[in-house]
Order: C-alpha cells, then sequence, then structure tokens
C-alpha cells in the first residue's frame, strides 16, 4: 500500500512533518492504530515508502509519503495545498522536523548555526504559515510540534538548539490564538529525552522515555485540548526547579 | 508486493549517509553469563545501517537483535554490534498466500500481534515472542512443531544481506544460493540481513486445544512421542532432578489448532524485579517446583484451550524471568541426538545431570523432524533436549560431560543457547562448517565480521 493519493474516508489525516524522526514513527502508529490516515512528510524517501507500507499493514489505514524539506523555505505553500488535496478527512499535524549539532559546532561554524535556526524554527514558521490557512477552512483539526525542555532556560551545552525550541513555542502560542477561533487546537509538547537516535550517543540521560511511550502520552495529551505540556510529566518539577535556580549559580552548573 | 520498497537499489541509492551514532556499551547473553564491553550503533532506519557499516578504529561487526541467545553469540567484544530492534517495518503482506517481508527488527510478538487476528500464525516460532526475525534466520530456529514444520529457514523465499563491503544482495535457493544458505543459520557471519520473505501459515482462531498428561518415566516419554507423531505441537517438559526409576518423568504436551477462538488476551505481564539472592535457587526448592509442575498434570491427560501466546512463550510473562539465577547468570545446554543411539545417550544426559543435581529448572524434551536447511542448522532427526544450567563452580564440568556424550551419540549442541562448547567439538559436530568459512572467506576476505561465539569456535 504505497500509492501515492489517499484513499476517500472520512478519518482524520495525521500530516507527520519529519516523518523520519523515531518520534513521529511511533505517533504515527499510535495515531494510526487509532484509525488515522497518515501522510509522511520528508526528505528519506526509501524510509517513508517503508513506513507506509508497514502502516497500511499493521493498522489498515491510508499511508502515503509526500516529499518535504523544511529548510526549502520557498515550496511550503505549494506542498500545503497538496497535503490539503491528498487528505481524505480532516487534516492534523505533527511537528517533529529538527537537528541538534553539538553546541561546540554551533559556536564555531556559523553556517551550522544558521543551518540549526532554519531547520528548527524558520522552517517551521513557513510551513505553518502555509498550513494555516487549510486549518483555518476546514474549521478543526489539532496541531502538535515538538518543543523541548532545552527551550525552558538556555543551558551551556546545547543553548542554540534551547533558543530555537523557545522560538519555535512563542511562535506556537500566537499560532493557537489565531487558529482558536477556527477551532484549531494546538499543542507544543516541551520534550524531555526520547530514546533516539538524536539522543543515543549521548552520555546516559535522567528520566529517558521510549518512542511508543511518549507518542501514547503525546496522543493522550493532545486528546485533552492545546497549550504546552511537558512530556513525560516528570519534567514539569524538574524544569520548575531549573528554571528558578539563580543566575549566578547556574552560570556555574556543568548542565 | 510492493518492489520497490526491499529492491536493493532504492536502499542504496537513499540520500548521502550521515554519520553513524556509536556509544560505548556492554552487551550481555540471556544467560547473564557472558558480558561484553563494545561500540554499538542502534540505526533507526536504511540509511543509518549503512553508515554504520563503517565501525570507528577498524573494529569488527557483528549484528544484534533481540539479545535472546543465552551466551556469547551475539556478543563481540573489544568489536562493534550493529542493534537491529529499530529497524522493525513490515514491509508487505500477501492477504492470499500468507507471504510476508519484514525488516529484520521485527519479532515474533509482532507477528502475532498483526496477523493472528487476521487468521495468520507465524509458520514455526521459537519460545520467546522477543526474538527478531533476523536472530530467527541466523540461528535458524525451530519451535514446538518442528517434527511437522521444520525449522524457520525451510518457510524463507528470500533474504536481503547486506555484506561488510556495503553491497546489498537478494539471496535465495535460486540466486547465490551458497551464501543462502550460509546465512540461515550464518549467526550474522556473513552479513547483516536487511529483510526476510517469509510465508506465515494459516489457523482457524486465536486459540489452540492443548493436552497435557503426566508422564512417569524416560521410556513412556517417548513412547509418548512416538504415538504424538502427527500432533501439530509437541512439546515434554522433563523434571531433570528427579532419578532412579522416576529418571525422565514429566509432562508431555500436545496441540491442535482450535476451530473457535477465545477473547482477545488480556495484556498482562510481570517483571521479575531483582537478581534473585543465591540461596533462592537450591535442590530443595527447585525439587518442589519441579515434583509440584509434574503431580499439576493429571495421569489420564487434560485438554484446555489457550491462547497461541501463551501456549508458544510460556516464559514471556515474566520480564527479565533470567534474574531468577542470580547476579552470576546461568548456561543453557541444548542438543540434538540422532534417533536409535540417540536414546541410550539421552538417559546417560539426564543421569549425567540427575547425579549433579545442580538446580535445573525443568527440562525441555522435543522430537525434532528434518534437518535445516542452512550450512550451520542444527536441527537433526532426533531428540532434543535443553535445559538451564546456573553458573556455579562446576557447572563448567558439567557441561564439558554433557558435550562429551552428545558428541560420541553423533548428537550436536544447539549454538543459540551455548556458551561453552569446545572449537573441536563444534567442528565435528558441524561437518558442513568447512563450507560455511570458505564462503565467508569469499564474501568477508577482511573478516570484518566477527563475534565472541565466532572466536571461540575457530569461525573468525
Ligand atoms: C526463553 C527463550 C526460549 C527460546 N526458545 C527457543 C526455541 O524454542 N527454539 C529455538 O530455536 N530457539 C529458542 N531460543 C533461542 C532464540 O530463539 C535464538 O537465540 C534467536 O536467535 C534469538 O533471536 P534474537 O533476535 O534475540 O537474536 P540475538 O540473540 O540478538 O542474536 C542471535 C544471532 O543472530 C544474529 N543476528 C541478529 N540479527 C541479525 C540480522 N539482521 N542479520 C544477521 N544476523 C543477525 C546475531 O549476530 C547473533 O549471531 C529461545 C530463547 C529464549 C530466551
Ligand atoms: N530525542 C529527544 O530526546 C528530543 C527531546 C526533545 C525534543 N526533541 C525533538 O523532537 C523532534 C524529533 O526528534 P527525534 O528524537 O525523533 O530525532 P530524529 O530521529 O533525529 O528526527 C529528526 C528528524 O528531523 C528531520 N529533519 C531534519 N532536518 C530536516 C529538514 N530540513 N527537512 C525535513 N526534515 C528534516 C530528519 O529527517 P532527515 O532524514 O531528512 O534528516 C529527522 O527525521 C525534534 O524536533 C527534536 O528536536 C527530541
Amino acid at each position: 500500500m504505497s500509492d501515492s493519493g489517499m484513499s476517500a474516508t472520512t478519518n482524520p489525516t495525521w500530516l507527520m512533518l519529519g516523518a523520519s524522526s523515531a518520534v513521529a514513527r511511533a505517533f504515527a502508529r499510535e495515531a494510526a492504530s487509532h484509525g488515522a490516515g497518515i501522510l509522511l512528510a520528508g526528505r528519506d524517501m526509501d524510509d517513508l515508502e517503508r513506513q507506509a507500507a508497514d502502516l497500511a499493514i499493521r493498522h489498515g489505514v491510508p499511508a502515503a509519503p509526500v516529499p518535504f524539506d523544511a529548510r526549502d523555505l520557498g515550496s511550503h505553500r505549494a506542498f500545503a495545498e497538496d497535503c490539503a488535496a491528498r487528505a481524505g478527512g480532516p487534516l492534523n499535524v505533527f511537528l517533529a522536523f529538527g537537528v541538534m549539532p553539538d553546541q561546540a559546532e554551533a559556536d564555531a561554524d556559523p553556517d551550522a548555526a544558521a543551518a540549526m535556526v532554519e531547520a528548527n524554527f524558520t522552517g517551521a514558521v513557513t510551513v505553518l504559515a502555509a498550513l494555516a490557512p487549510v486549518l483555518e477552512a476546514q474549521g478543526q483539526g489539532t496541531v502538535v510540534a515538538l518543543g523541548s525542555v532545552a527551550g525552558d532556560r538556555g543551558r551551556k551545552r546545547n543553548y542554540t538548539y534551547g533558543a530555537t525550541k523557545a522560538a519555535l513555542l512563542t511562535y506556537l502560542q500566537g499560532y493557537a490564538a489565531r487558529l482558536s477561533g477556527a477551532g484549531v487546537k494546538v499543542l507544543c509538547i516541551k520534550a524531555g529525552p526520547v530514546d533516539t537516535g538524536m539522543t543515543w550517543p549521548l552520555p546516559k540521560l535522567p528520566f529517558m522515555a521510549s518512542p511508543p511511550a511518549f507518542a501514547r502520552a503525546a496522543w493522550a495529551r493532545a486528546a485533552k485540548g492545546g497549550g504546552d505540556a511537558y512530556i513525560p510529566g516528570i519534567w514539569w518539577p524538574v524544569m520548575t526547579i531549573i528554571r528558578h535556580i539563580p543566575t549566578r549559580v547556574f552560570n556555574r552548573l556543568n548542565i | 508486493m510492493p518492489d520497490t520498497i526491499t529492491d536493493p537499489r532504492t536502499a542504496q541509492a537513499a540520500a548521502a549517509r550521515p554519520a553513524a551514532g556509536w556509544k560505548e556499551t556492554a552487551l550481555q547473553g540471556w544467560g547473564r553469563s557472558s558480558s561484553a564491553p563494545c561500540l554499538a550503533a542502534r540505526p533507526e532506519r536504511m540509511r543509518e545501517l549503512l553508515a554504520a557499516l563503517q565501525p570507528p578504529e577498524g573494529r569488527t561487526l557483528l549484528p544484534h537483535g533481540g539479545g535472546r541467545s543465552y551466551g556469547d553469540q551475539a556478543l563481540n567484544s573489544g568489536g562493534a554490534a550493529i542493534l537491529t530492534t529499530r529497524l522493525d517495518r513490515i514491509l508487505a503482506f500477501d492477504e492470499g498466500s500468507g507471504l510476508v517481508v519484514a525488516e529484520p527488527g521485527v519479532t515474533f510478538a509482532d507477528l502475532l500481534e498483526v496477523f493472528l487476528p487476521r487468521g495468520w500464525l507465524a509458520p514455526t516460532s521459537p519460545g520467546t515472542a522477543f526474538a527478531t526475525l533476523g536472530g530467527a534466520v541466523a540461528n535458524d530456529v525451530h519451535g514446538k512443531n518442528h517434527h511437522r514444520a521444520g525449522s524457520f529457514g525451510d518457510h524463507v523465499l528470500w533474504l536481503d544481506l547486506l555484506l561488510p563491503d556495503g553491497r546489498l544482495l537478494r539471496i535465495s535457493d535460486e540466486e547465490e544460493a551458497a551464501l543462502f544458505r550460509a546465512t540461515i543459520g550464518g549467526m550474522g557471519l556473513t552479513g547483516i540481513v536487511t529483510a526476510i520473505c517469509f510465508r506465515m501459515q494459516r489457523v482457524p482462531s486465536n486459540a489452540l486445544r492443548v493436552h497435557s498428561r503426566r508422564v512417569p518415566d524416560l521410556e513412556a516419554f517417548l513412547a509418548g512421542f512416538a504415538e504424538a507423531a502427527e500432533a501439530t505441537w509437541s512439546v515434554g517438559w522433563i523434571d531433570a532432578l528427579a532419578g532412579g526409576r522416576a529418571l525422565g518423568r514429566g509432562v508431555l504436551e500436545t496441540a491442535e489448532p482450535s476451530e473457535s477462538g477465545l477473547p482477545p488476551p488480556k495484556l498482562k505481564s510481570r517483571t521479575f524485579p531483582m537478581d534473585a539472592p543465591p540461596w533462592l535457587l537450591n535442590r530443595l526448592t527447585v525439587r518442589g517446583f519441579n515434583a509440584l509442575y509434574w503431580r499439576r498434570a493429571p495421569v489420564a491427560g487434560r485438554e484446555q484451550t489457550t491462547h497461541y501466546g501463551k501456549f508458544l512463550y510460556p516464559l514471556d510473562a515474566i520480564l527479565h524471568w533470567n534474574r531468577m539465577y542470580g547476579r552470576r547468570g546461568f548456561h543453557q545446554f541444548q542438543c540434538v541426538l540422532p534417533f536409535g543411539p540417540g536414546e541410550a545417550a539421552l538417559r546417560q544426559l539426564l543421569e549425567t545431570i540427575s547425579a549433579a543435581g545442580e538446580a535445573s529448572f525443568l527440562a525441555v524434551l522435543k522430537v525434532m523432524g528434518r534437518p535445516g536447511r542452512g550450512l550451520l542448522s542444527f536441527a537433526l532427526p532426533g531428540y532434543s533436549l535443553a535445559l538451564d544450567i546456573p553458573a556455579r563452580p562446576g557447572a563448567a564440568e558439567l557441561l564439558a560431560a554433557l558435550e562429551r556424550i552428545t558428541r560420541d551419540a553423533g548428537g550436536r549442541i544447539y549454538l543459540a543457547k551455548d556458551s561453552m562448547l569446545s572449537a573441536e567439538g563444534f567442528w565435528s559436530m558441524y561437518p558442513e562448517a568447512r563450507r560455511f568459512m570458505e564462503i565467508r572467506a569469499e564474501i568477508d576476505p577482511e573478516g570484518r565480521l566477527s563475534s565472541d561465539m565466532a572466536r571461540r569456535l575457530h569461525l573468525a
């Protein structure tokens, strides 16, 4: 099952942006297990073909890959229209693309820093802006985007990455306000560490969530409505403490 | 079937290769008596798998699946391991024929969940659903239906195999037949299997009818198996601590597909919470357990309708049950003995085990049918005996004695379970090992694929 269109259905469709991400893959399986059709948008078409087949076989839902590059900003308007046309039922959006190079690399190489800002933030802005009219027109739907606990406070270890996630959150707050009148819910997940390729090479991180557990929690939280939420929930108290550490102390911490 | 998906060329053309993420870790065999520090990559997709073919520092490489082999087979101390668990997509399924194409990290648990509700069951399956398809191929695994259905490899139509030099080949009886026979049962030493095409079997419902009865001794057991030759599934549980006249007593289970199903099972599993203290398993407690298990089955027999999952994977209900043997872990011994001379050897094995009195839970007795297709496949027509042996002083001597008995009877030891077989013993039990090494030399001239077991058995 890997035809390019989606069969006519009134079931909702989830558009996965950055669909080859391990978190997105788990969320796609979760959504498909609830009967949703899946559009898999990303760059690794070989992987997206495989995922489409897997979703169709495991869950009997329509699933199809769509080429998408977050940094090809000029393509996003046409991309959004194309997705709207392919979706069977109402469109929902899961935004998962992002990169997290070493802080040292971002510090030393301005191109790397700019590329990260573009991939994590600018690209999110332009694709969400392009999707807004589609969501407004349908008068319903949910947008879930992956922020990060790293956006709560800039840390020595990864503040450029953290800044892109903080910017994304601020953008989403306004985006949510804009779309609320149209009945569209917008959820920004402040994700703690998830056991994916992004975190695999790093030293052991605290409260690591498995992708399926993360996806189940994200699905349940999205069903409750928009706003922002820590997943796993343990990060709410942890980040509350971290945010309140006095700057003088914080700057001396090696986190 | 959407052939483009599994077409080797598509994968090779996949976008620029990113650097693979390597991490220092220690892997353990399921018996927890072997452990290995190594670098590990865990590719999430084909593109990352290709990148992982070049581990740093010119280290040797080994695929690692669900980690359910007991000994040092899936370990590569000082080398690199590629964990395949995230490569878990089901790529194609044909409702008409039951053909499935899947990535190597798909597990038997996945197959049960996805296909049993549609009336399809894995053609054969090991005693744990957490084994991956890659691991099933690499050990040419067998199940309780071996006497009828053969080994897993008998149901495989083709494989995609990634060689250490990055070439991706589709191998089958028609193409690269020699490499195909080397890869089935090849312990990851011929490359990384990236796709498996195999045939499922049809079943009428999600349940089977299991008949179990108490058997007084070994002779009655073997007679029971002979009577049960037509049964779809059969397995014997032997109280390995019983000796004398009770030697070989146990419970014989046979099963047939049930026409009517059961309500879907509740997914319930418990976790063995920690390493058991060393005193927990001793002669007395285990003797008590085994005796209870034996007595529970009525002499006259009893029939129950059970879910496939419960019958095929009885131990999976307790996650981390391997902690039961404590921190030092345990060895598992499994051998197959040819019919005829095997009967006396089977008795000798049981006598040796019972005399050693090592606290061993139930041993598993099975009748095996045809030999496997792989050069190093385990199966032979005969009796297979498997049991746990706690890693305590004396275990090595006991295992050496069991190896001798097995070898003298023309039997062989199962490498998926093994951690102690001698290289000499291996080479005499597996006559096609030489052919295996020739093929290995062709596809991996630099010896980039290796494992702790391969080094122990002089396969590297
Ligand atoms: C409770 C229990 C019951 C069992 N019952 C049975 C049984 O009834 N019958 C039986 O036959 N076995 C049985 N086994 C053994 C088990 O089925 C095998 O060890 C199987 O190979 C485990 O698969 P795995 O995915 O865990 O592989 P691992 O243990 O991770 O690896 C095993 C071998 O497979 C290779 N491998 C893994 N993935 C690939 C790949 N993609 N390409 C190439 N090589 C690969 C590895 O290099 C290694 O050599 C049992 C094990 C347990 C723990
Ligand atoms: N893992 C964590 O601990 C964690 C914690 C907090 C937040 N997050 C966030 O969660 C999201 C998913 O992360 P992950 O852990 O699943 O990591 P991942 O597997 O590395 O996924 C990131 C994905 O982003 C895609 N991507 C990058 N640049 C792109 C571009 N220009 N256009 C389109 N796609 C692009 C990548 O696809 P390509 O194949 O095309 O490169 C990749 O699939 C990210 O936004 C991450 O920041 C993760």
